[in-house]
């Protein structure tokens, strides 16, 4: 059995249904991120596991235990919330004591645990700031420890770094990722940021409008997307109207060449319309013989993104991007140039409709 | 441009002598008690008076424990209409507003009538009871300030995430009370709890009508007897007032300090 099980989870708000038959097992000591668009049902999804909403109807269990019906200071859980919430009363090492001095853990022990936590997020000078002395980043870092210090079963982390800036987010996410693989503590983590979600997770939820879209890898998600929600939503993903040719042999046209899937597409028929999907990390720009499809098409738009830089070909009707090196020697391509791009046939994606 | 500027200086000049002075007049008025020259013989003569001494204890008595039972009430309620009953802040505002549209008058007559000794609760009946009452109608009178001092510090914290914080590291309602809401909203309390002090000290209609031993009916007793005390006793009431509403300005500033807001 699971540590953290989640069955037939919903969440209905006045009429509205907005967490719909949720499901999810965590194991001890994973880290699950929950990605989707605003207003997906992540937080109310988060909320309920931590005991501020009461679903509508579904099980929630930790470790065995059936805490549905717990109120949030009966569940060992872990808060980490988006806007700090640290007390502005106390200083830091109130704060990261906080929980222990409600459990009425002695003063020594506290003391000792205070300073541990301390160590961990690597602020041990800051003990006697107030919260208003400390930056967003050091705020959020000592909500971490104090979260922890009281040794919860299940961490929950509410987009905590969305009101930090591009530096530090980077920065805290891994030290967040490296104290959660120290520690071992099981953790979700809600986030729009796929980037966050890609780079920090064992597994990644996917959420569209209530509903889990697809559970997987990081690896699994960006790669083999089973949804055209979760292909479009994860990462750039260029899509080509097609049409089959010979679904036996799965060769499939693409404005005027022809392109050969390398497996059969079942339950199609020749001459069907199909959609095609490419990441721009799988296209060439250039007729390379080693991959075997190629199409040609004008030049859309170039933008430079520092060390990559992403072209947009018109290709039929419709649009591939790609990822080319920059090379300080070489001139960047320019928009109206005639060009063939090239990939290979097995990292098209065959969208379901 | 410059016409304008005129203009408004001497408004402003106008409405600083309308109140300055008729204070000047009494400062001066309650000197002249010894005659041919300036002395503080009226100021001496009412703080000797035993009378002066027992009313204004009773009403600094009643006074403090005004704030502490409003304390009690308000800042529970505040913050839990603004955690679970958001929608109700507009009714609640409105009933707050009540006593200051309300005179303290009809108060007084519908406590008289509703508690007097013949009635099921006969709390006009003991020296006790009646202090209650009088504590409760402070408590009405002081309402809409302490409501609204609380309530403006509560909106400087983010009280719902403060809460499901502190809830989250295993914390019930009283210590989330206690140890978050009160100490973060206490300069406001206290603003609230000198505005309320004010008010007791002054109020005069409530503690006559329950005939208690208040300061407010001893101003007045005094003001109908005697010549010069009254003008060094208002003084002194006045001399109060603005003393809290410096302490109101010293809290808040020495409160930046130590705990000052995200
Ligand atoms: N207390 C509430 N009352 C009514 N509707 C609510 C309430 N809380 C959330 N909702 C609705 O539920 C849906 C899901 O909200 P939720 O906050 O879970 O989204 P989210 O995925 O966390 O979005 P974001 O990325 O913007 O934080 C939204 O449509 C929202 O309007
Ligand atoms: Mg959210």
């Amino acid at each position: 059995m699971s540590f953290l099980e989640i069955a037939n989870l919903q969440k209905d708000f006045g009429g509205t249904r907005v967490v719909k038959d949720f499901n999810l097992a965590v194991e001890k000591g994973e880290f699950v991120s929950f990605l989707g668009p605003s207003g997906c049902g992540k937080t109310t999804t988060l909320r309920m596991v931590a005991g501020f909403e009461q679903p509508t109807s579904g099980v929630i269990r930790i470790d065995g235990r059936d805490v549905v019906n717990l109120k949030p200071n009966q569940r060992n859980i872990g808060m980490v919330f988006q806007a700090y919430a640290l007390f502005p009363n106390m200083t830091v090492a109130q704060n990261v004591g906080f929980g222990l001095k409600v459990a009425g853990r002695p003063k020594a022990e506290i003391d000792a645990r205070v300073a541990e936590m301390l160590e961990i997020i690597k602020l041990p000078h800051l003990a006697e700031r107030y919260p208003f002395q400390l930056s967003g980043g050091q705020q959020q870092r000592v909500a971490l420890a104090r979260a922890l210090a009281v040794r919860p079963q299940v961490l929950l982390l509410d987009e905590p770094l969305s009101a930090l800036d591009a530096k530090i987010r980077v920065s805290l996410r891994e030290e967040i990722r490296a104290i959660q693989k120290k520690l071992g503590i099981t953790t979700i983590y809600v986030t729009h940021d796929q980037e966050e979600a890609l780079s920090m997770s064992d597994r990644i939820v996917v959420m569209n409008e209530g509903r889990a879209d697809q559970v997987g890898t990081p690896f699994e998600i960006y790669n083999r997307p089973t949804t055209r929600f979760v292909a479009s939503f994860v990462g750039t993903l260029s899509t080509l109207e097609g049409r089959v040719v010979d679904p036996a042999a799965g060769t499939v046209s693409i404005g005027d060449s022809t392109v050969s899937l390398g497996y059969r597409l079942a339950e199609r028929q020749a001459g069907d319309a199909i959609t095609l999907a490419l990441r721009p990390e799988a296209v060439t720009l250039g007729r390379d013989e080693a991959r075997g499809a190629h199409l040609s098409g004008t030049i859309r738009d170039v933008s430079f993104l520092g060390s990559v830089i992403r072209v947009r070909v018109a290709v039929g009707s419709g649009t591939v991007s790609l990822d080319t090196f920059n090379s300080p020697s070489a001139p960047p391509p320019e928009p109206g140039d005639l060009v063939t791009v090239s990939f290979a046939p097995g990292d098209l994606l065959v969208m379901e409709d | 441009m410059k016409a304008n500027r005129f203009w408004s200086w001497l408004f402003l000049i106008l409405g600083i002598a309308y109140f300055v002075l008729p204070l000047i007049g009494t400062v001066e008025f309650s000197l002249k008690m010894r005659r041919g020259e300036y002395s503080l013989d009226a100021y001496w003569a009412v703080l000797a008076d035993p009378r002066f001494q027992a009313t204004f204890g009773y009403s600094v008595m009643m006074a403090v424990a005004t704030i502490i039972a409003g304390v009690v009430l308000i800042v529970p309620t505040a913050y839990w209409i603004r955690l679970k009953l958001p929608h109700w802040r507009p009714f609640i505002e409105f009933v707050t507003l009540l006593p200051l549209v309300i005179p303290p008058i009809v108060i007084v007559f519908g406590y008289i009538r509703l508690y007097n000794t013949s009635s099921w609760l006969p709390l006009t009946g003991t020296a006790a009871g009646t202090n209650l009452l009088l504590m409760f109608g402070y408590m009405t009178l002081s309402l809409p300030y302490m409501y609204r001092a609380v309530d403006t510090g509560l909106r400087a914290i983010d009280v719902r995430t403060l809460t499901e914080a502190a809830e989250s590291l295993g914390a019930g309602w009283l210590t989330i009370m206690w140890r978050v809401i009160l100490p973060n909203v206490l300069v406001a309390v206290l603003s609230g709890a000198f505005l309320t002090f004010a008010i007791v000290i002054g109020e005069f209609v409530l503690a006559a009508l329950l005939n208690r031993p208040a300061f407010g009916p001893y101003l007045q007793l005094i003001g109908a007897n005697r010549a010069y005390e009254p003008a060094a006793l208002a003084v002194i009431a006045f001399a109060i007032t603005w003393a809290c509403m410096g302490l109101i300005q010293l809290v808040t500033r020495f409160q930046k300090h130590t705990m000052a807001r995200r």
